[in-house]
C-alpha cells in the first residue's frame, strides 16, 4: 500500500514538474488544477466512489477549464499531510480532502499555502482558505425509513452501525422516525460492529438481525455485505452511500445516496472566478447532495407516491425529519411540537429516539 | 428459541471456518519448525485470486482451486526466502503479509464491482428436514464439510502416520532428522506449501462463500487471529477447532446480545471474542508439560544444512 502511494506520489510530482514546464511554455492557458485526497480505494460503491463520481461530474461540467488528479487509499493522519502538501507545492489551486481524519493536516498545510483553497469534508475546523462541507445524510435516511416502515411485516428493522458518533446516530434516529411516521409499531435494533469496514462482521450482524426476526436490514458501514446477506436470506435491505441494488436485485428497497458533483463544480467555478470564500456547507435533499436511489419494483405505487410527497416537503422546507414532537427512549418529549432540532443540536446528537431498541454505548 | 439457537450455531460454524482453514494450515507449517507470519497475506491473496477466477470463468470451484494455488504460491515465495536462502522467518513472514495486502489490492482492481452468487449449501435429501440436526449437519456448504475433513485428515496424518511423525521430528530437531537421512528442507517446503494452500482456502471461504464479494483488506485481521489460535491451542488440532468456533461463536453471541438490546457497552462486547478465546485456551492448555510436549522445539529457527 505504502509502496503504491509512493509510486503514485512520484508519478504526481513528475506530472507536476512536467505540467509546470508545459504551463510556462503556454502562458495564459491557465486551467485550474484540482486535487482530491481519498481515504479508501474508489471501488464500485461507497463513500469514496461517490466523491469520485462528483469529481467526474465536475470535470464534465467544466470541460478543459479544470484538470483533476486524485490519490486514493491515503491513511488519515501524518501520511495525508504529505499528500496534501504535495498537491499544494505542485501548483494545485484547489484541494478537496474527503475524510474526517484529514481535518488537522488540511488546516496545517493550509496555513503554509495561503493562496491555495482547501475544502474539507465532514470536519468542523475551517480557516480563511479552508471551507468545510458535509451532507444532510439523515434526510435520505428518513425517506428510506418510510419505505422500510411500509414494507416491513415483522415491524422490526436491523441497523448495522460502525461507531456511536453523532453522524451515525442522526442516521439511526432519522431512519427510525421515518419508519414510525408510517408504522408506529416499528422498532429498530442496532448492532455496533466497531469498525467502518469489515465485510465479515457486517454480514454476521445482518444475519443476527434476520435470525432475531428483522425483515429489513440497513447499515452505516462501508461494504455491501449487509445488502448481500439480505438478498440471500430473502429479506429487504436499504443501502447506503451508493445505489447497491446490483448486490441485492431482489432485496434492495432503496438507498440514501450522496452526490457531491454540483458542489464541486460550484466551488471550482468560484475559485476560478476569484469570488470563493470559506463557508461551512451543509446541503441536503433540497440542493441534490442527498438523493434516494430508485425504489425497488416491489414497492407499491402508493408508497412511492407518499415518499415522493415527503421528499418534496423536505425540499420546500415544510418537513424537517427532526420535527417535534419527538420522544426519546424513556418516552420523554425532547423536541416539542411545532419546533425542530437546530443544526447545532443535530451536530451534537447523543441519544436515541423512541423506537430504537437497546442502550446507546457511552 | 430452538430456531435462534440453531441460527447461532450455524452462524458460529460460518464465522469460525475461515479461521479453521488458516489455523490448521499454519499448525502443520509450525509443526515442521517453520513460523510463517504471512497467514493474513496468503489468505487475502487466496481470496482475491479465487474471486477473480470465479468471476471470469463463472465457475466457483475453479475459483476455490485457484485460491489454493495462490495461497501455496505465496507460501512458496516464503519458502524460497526462508528455507533456501535462510532469511529470518519473522521478518519474511511480516513482509509476506504486507506484500500480500498490496498485491491483492492490485489484482483486485477490476473486481471490486463484481457481484457473485456464492457457493450454496448442500441439502441432503430427507435428512436435512430433521429439526435441529438437519440444518446443523445435513445442509451446510461444501467447504464447511471440507474443513471437517481437513481436521480429521490432519489429526490422523500428524499423529497416526509415519510421515506425520517425521514432520513433527523435523520440527523438534532437524539435526537428528537429517542425521537419520531425511530431507529436512524438502519436508519443510511441503509443510509451508500446505499451510499456504490452507490459508488460501480460508480466503476462498470468505470471498466465495461467506461474503461473496471482493473488497480490499476484506480478511480484516483474520489471518492474525488464526496465528494466535495456533499458539494458544498449544499446537493441537482439536483445540484449534475449539478456539476457532469459540471465537466465531462469541462474536455472534455478542451481536445477538446487542440485537436484544442488553445494556452492556458494545465496545466491551467487541472485545469479548478475543478475551474469551484467549482465556479458555490458556486455561485448558495451562499445563507447562503439555506445552513443552506440543510446542515444536525448533520453531522459527532457520536450519543450516551445512552445520
Amino acid at each position: 500500500m505504502r509502496l503504491m502511494n509512493i509510486s503514485k506520489l512520484l508519478l504526481i510530482s513528475t506530472a507536476g514538474v512536467m505540467s509546470a514546464i508545459l504551463s510556462l511554455a503556454a502562458l495564459g492557458a491557465d486551467s485550474l488544477k484540482i486535487g482530491f485526497v481519498y481515504v479508501s480505494p474508489i471501488g464500485d460503491a461507497g463513500w469514496t466512489y461517490q466523491h469520485d463520481q462528483g469529481r467526474l461530474q465536475m470535470e464534465e461540467a467544466l470541460g478543459g477549464k479544470v484538470e483533476t488528479k486524485y490519490i486514493e487509499s491515503v491513511p488519515e493522519g501524518g501520511e495525508s499531510e504529505r499528500v496534501i502538501r504535495q498537491f499544494a507545492t505542485d501548483g494545485y489551486g484547489l484541494v478537496f480532502t474527503t475524510s474526517f481524519g484529514y481535518m488537522n493536516p488540511t488546516i496545517k498545510v493550509a496555513k503554509q499555502f495561503p493562496k491555495v483553497v482547501f475544502e474539507h469534508a465532514t470536519g468542523y475546523k475551517s480557516a480563511k482558505n479552508v471551507g468545510t462541507y458535509v451532507a444532510r445524510f439523515y434526510e435520505g435516511r428518513y425517506l428510506a425509513g418510510i419505505v422500510a416502515g411500509k414494507m416491513t411485516k415483522s415491524n422490526v428493522a436491523g441497523y448495522v452501525a460502525a461507531f456511536p458518533i453523532p453522524e451515525v446516530l442522526r442516521g439511526i434516529n432519522a431512519f427510525t422516525l421515518g419508519m414510525r411516521s408510517v408504522n408506529p409499531d416499528a422498532t429498530v435494533k442496532v448492532i455496533w460492529v466497531n469498525s467502518w469496514f469489515d465485510p465479515g462482521r457486517e454480514r454476521e450482524a445482518a444475519d443476527v438481525f434476520i435470525a432475531q426476526g428483522a425483515d429489513v436490514v440497513t447499515h452505516h458501514t462501508d461494504s455491501t455485505a449487509v445488502v448481500q446477506a439480505a438478498e440471500e436470506a430473502g429479506v429487504w435491505s436499504v443501502g447506503y452511500h451508493s445505489d447497491m441494488s446490483k448486490y441485492g436485485p431482489k432485496s434492495h428497497l432503496t438507498a440514501a445516496t450522496h452526490h457531491w458533483g454540483d458542489y464541486y463544480t460550484k466551488v471550482a467555478e468560484e475559485v476560478m472566478g476569484g469570488n470563493w470564500a470559506s463557508t461551512d456547507i451543509w446541503w441536503g435533499i433540497k440542493e441534490g447532495m442527498i438523493k434516494l436511489a430508485p425504489l425497488n419494483q416491489a414497492v407499491p405505487e402508493d408508497v412511492a407516491k407518499h415518499v415522493a410527497e415527503k421528499e418534496a416537503a423536505i425540499k420546500d422546507g415544510s418537513l424537517h425529519p427532526f420535527q417535534g414532537p419527538i420522544k426519546n427512549q424513556a418516552g420523554e418529549e425532547v423536541v416539542a411540537a411545532g419546533t425542530a432540532l437546530t443544526d447545532e443540536d443535530l451536530l451534537k446528537m447523543e441519544w436515541y429516539v423512541e423506537g430504537v431498541e437497546g442502550k446507546l454505548p457511552k | 428459541m430452538t430456531e435462534t439457537m440453531v441460527g447461532i450455531l450455524l452462524a458460529t460454524l460460518g464465522a469460525g471456518t475461515p479461521l479453521v482453514f488458516a489455523a490448521l494450515g499454519e499448525l502443520v507449517t509450525e509443526k515442521s519448525g517453520v513460523l510463517n507470519l504471512g497467514v493474513e497475506g496468503m489468505m487475502i491473496v487466496g481470496a482475491v485470486c479465487g474471486f477473480a477466477v470465479a468471476a471470469e470463468s463463472e465457475n466457483l470451484w475453479l475459483g476455490v482451486v485457484m485460491s489454493v494455488f495462490a495461497g501455496a504460491g505465496m507460501a512458496l515465495l516464503f519458502g524460497i526466502l526462508t528455507l533456501t536462502f535462510q532469511a529470518n522467518q519473522v521478518a519474511a513472514g511480516l513482509a509476506l503479509t504486507i506484500f500480500g495486502i498490496g498485491l491483492s489490492a492490485y489484482i483486485g482492481l477490476d473486481y471490486t464491482s463484481v457481484a457473485l452468487t456464492g457457493i450454496q449449501q448442500i441439502h441432503v435429501p430427507v435428512l436435512s428436514d430433521i429439526p435441529v440436526i438437519g440444518p446443523l449437519i445435513f445442509s451446510l456448504d461444501p467447504l464447511l464439510y471440507l474443513s471437517f475433513v481437513a481436521f480429521g485428515a490432519i489429526t490422523y496424518f500428524l499423529y497416526k502416520t509415519k510421515t506425520g511423525l517425521l514432520l513433527r521430528a523435523v520440527g523438534e530437531s532437524p539435526e537428528s532428522a537429517v542425521s537419520l537421512g531425511y530431507p529436512v528442507i524438502a519436508i519443510r517446503y511441503m509443510a509451508v506449501l500446505f499451510g499456504g494452500a490452507m490459508a488460501g482456502l480460508g480466503g476462498a471461504y470468505l470471498a466465495l462463500v461467506y461474503t461473496p464479494l471482493w473488497v480490499e483488506a476484506m480478511t480484516a485481521g483474520r489471518g492474525w487471529i488464526a496465528l494466535a489460535l495456533v499458539v494458544f491451542s498449544t499446537w493441537r488440532p482439536a483445540r484449534v477447532m475449539v478456539g476457532a468456533y469459540l471465537f466465531g461463536g462469541v462474536t455472534i453471541i455478542q451481536f445477538h446480545v446487542q440485537g436484544f438490546g442488553v445494556d452492556i457497552p458494545s465496545q466491551l462486547l467487541s472485545m469479548l471474542p478475543y478475551l474469551a478465546t484467549i482465556v479458555v485456551l490458556v486455561l485448558i492448555s495451562r499445563d507447562i508439560n503439555t506445552i513443552r510436549l506440543n510446542a515444536p522445539a525448533s520453531l522459527g529457527k532457520a536450519y543450516h544444512p551445512s552445520v
